[in-house]
């Protein structure tokens, strides 16, 4: 289970993020809705450990341990991955490699980049010169190779042109142990009840929502998560009242 | 012979306009004399292994021929293949004519007093030729190594790859392991002609004390290509050397490539200049340079002299434990009609590239190591996988010294 309790964050003496609650219990997905610059990044690169994300009170419990002070590998070791919006380029260290690193050396990358429809990109430089899509395929072949427990998930669709937005979507099901397929010896519903991973899921268009199920919604505005609900209900409400609505929870 | 001579002794304490001066006098020149040595297996351990790490194997596997120099004395020369010429310099100025046609044809002899003492003190060197249309597909390797305290190693190199032929060479420059002090004087000339094609990999793996002078000069006729690869992971005290590439027919194209370490205590001044002189000419010249302590200076210098030539250079550095880099890219274009371009970056590892990798569970060593690694990871077009091999290898190796 992931808790945050109370998080308040600074990048430099700038608050940004105030007071966040949120539990994720094993096997449950949120979708995280807000504007831009509510603070949606930086809640996900503080859960992941991002040194320039001051945590300034409240906490941030995994698996029951103590994380917030850990280092972004410790808490990596502990099963805790994301996927990026915009990651770095390194170069001469080949997108092979990192599905190897991820993966600790145990792992045909061959055969989850053909799924990842990614093998031609397996000899190339991490990031060098990737479409938006690209790297979404990337990180999600990442996450495949490091098959974490709790995923994080920086707007995955965003830059995705329609022919790869099911391939994105499907992938995420897959990691978060919600695609569904036809089992002889369980039923769908015990298989649903067996689902250990967590999810995280930033989004701005709500079109992964078409793809992935999630169990709830919430909204980050301006540094507070002003609702919890239904995440297709919260997606409908922005659409059609747009965010100005959540100023009203917010004060 | 006699000419040379005279003006050898003219320059003879002329000092080189780059690098601190050398006092000539502090090394001993006297020839140290080693048995021939058939079967390089033969060779103590301790020496393969250092050789080895200069990319020379005495076992010479995947190799069409050797040269091996210990000191002054030559060790072992052969080659495997038909169309394969490897013989030491004395030699062939000894019983072939025709090596006046290239001898000190290119690097003049009185450049400087290094220059100088390897024509009025040549200890050896090695001519490696590869006759016309010959393709020499495995690595000629030589090596220059030094075994004895204090020398001045001597030597003049002359290579040449005929007419449509094929040539890749490795030579490694090392030290024995007990060696601290000595200097090492190299002077190199390069003969590409008409549609040949020379890869040139040197890997320098030096001691702490090493003063290392090397002077080399390249030609390129038309359709030819010479890829110039230098690999330095354990630098001497002084390193300094200019080497000068004239394309002198068209579509010849020059690429050089570096990969230079500078540890504490080390100065490293290395450059490459290339002048292209027909149209069609291309040349690229990609510096990759670390200090870890030690002081870089990294140089290139580009003449575009006639319309449609196109040239690149590339310089990029990083500090990581202190010492300095200084990067002068140069680009000097003498017509309308050039188009010649440069970058050049020094930084130091960027945070969130190593934050990224911590993120994927590597610690933080891991990360910094995997991006070094990276960085010094240069494709190199047209290289044969055995010397992308080597050079893997020493860069695996100064990762172990590195870290």
């Amino acid at each position: 289970m992931l808790q945050v309790e109370d998080l308040q964050v600074q990048i430099g003496d700038k608050q940004i993020l105030k007071h966040i609650d949120l539990e994720i219990h094993p096997g449950e997905t949120h979708v995280l809705f807000g504007p831009n610059g509510s603070g949606k990044t930086s809640l996900l690169m503080t859960i992941m450990g991002y040194p320039q994300y001051r945590v300034t009170g409240g906490r941030i419990v995994f698996k029951g341990a103590d994380i917030t002070h850990m280092p972004i590998d410790e808490r990596a070791g502990l099963g805790i991955g994301i996927s990026y919006q915009r990651p770095p380029t390194i170069n001469g260290v080949k997108t092979k490699q990192m599905v190897q690193i991820c993966a600790k050396g145990e792992v045909d990358a061959e055969a989850l980049a053909v799924k990842m429809n990614f093998a031609e990109f397996l000899d190339r430089d991490i990031n060098a010169g990737f479409s938006g899509g690209e790297i979404k395929r990337s990180e999600l072949l990442q996450l495949m190779a490091q098959d974490p427990d709790l995923l994080l998930f920086d707007e995955p669709e965003s830059g995705v042109d329609l022919e790869n937005i099911s391939l994105i979507g499907n992938s995420i099901s897959q990691l978060l142990q919600r695609d569904f397929r036809l089992n002889d010896q369980k039923s769908q519903k015990e298989l649903q009840k067996e689902r250990t991973k967590m999810g995280l899921i930033i989004t701005h268009t709500g079109f992964i929502l078409d793809y992935v199920t999630a169990d709830r919604g919430q909204v980050l505005f301006d540094g507070v998560l002003t609702c919890a609900s239904n995440p297709r209900e919260i997606f409908k409400c922005i659409s059609q009242v747009g965010y100005e609505e959540c100023v009203r929870c917010a004060i | 012979m006699r000419n040379l001579d005279k003006k050898a002794f003219q320059a003879k304490e002329k000092k080189a306009t780059l690098g601190i001066d050398v006092d000539l006098d502090a090394y001993s020149s006297e020839p140290v004399s080693h048995d021939y040595v058939d079967d390089l297996s033969t060779l103590p351990e301790a020496d393969k292994k250092r050789m080895i790490l200069a990319g020379v194997d005495a076992e010479e596997k995947d190799r069409s021929g050797t040269y091996v120099q210990e000191d002054t004395t030559v060790l072992h020369t052969h080659s495997k293949q038909e169309g394969l010429q490897v013989m030491s310099i004395k030699q062939a100025l000894k019983e072939c004519d025709w090596i006046q046609d290239y001898y000190w044809k290119l690097v003049a002899v009185d450049t400087d007093k290094y220059t100088a003492r390897a024509q009025l003190d040549l200890h050896n060197g090695y001519v490696i030729r590869a006759l016309p249309g010959s393709k020499v597909i495995y690595p000629v390797q030589a090596c220059l190594y030094l075994q004895k305290e204090g020398l001045s190693q001597n030597v003049h190199n002359i290579i040449i790859a005929e007419e449509g032929s094929e040539l890749h060479i490795i030579t490694g420059c090392a030290t024995a392991a007990h060696l601290r002090r000595g200097l090492h004087v190299g002077i190199s000339e390069f003969y590409v002609k008409k549609n040949a094609k020379l890869s040139f990999t040197m890997i320098h793996y030096w001691a702490e004390e090493m003063m290392v002078r090397p002077r080399s000069v390249a030609r390129v006729e038309e359709g030819g290509l010479f890829l110039n690869n230098y690999i330095c992971m354990k630098p001497a005290r002084s390193l300094q050397m200019y080497p000068t590439t004239h394309l002198v027919g068209k579509g010849a194209v020059a690429r050089f490539y570096s990969l230079l370490v500078g540890s504490p205590g080390s100065e490293m001044d290395v450059g490459g200049r290339i002048f292209l002189k027909e149209p069609g000419s291309r040349a690229e010249i990609i510096a990759r340079t670390i200090s870890n302590g030690g002081n870089i200076i990294a140089r290139g210098d580009l003449v575009g002299e006639v319309p449609g030539i196109k040239a690149h250079l590339e310089c990029r550095g990083l500090i990581l434990n202190g010492g300095s880099i200084h990067a002068i890219p140069e680009l000097n274009g003498k017509v309308a009609g050039v188009e010649m371009s440069h970058e050049a970056a020094v930084g130091k590892i960027a945070q969130d590239e190593i934050l990224y990798l911590m993120s994927r569970g590597l610690s933080e060593d891991e990360a910094t190591a995997t991006i070094v690694r990276g960085f010094l990871s240069v494709d190199i077009p047209g290289l044969p996988p055995q010397l992308k091999a080597e050079i893997d290898r020493a860069v695996e190796q100064s990762d172990q010294d590195m870290m």
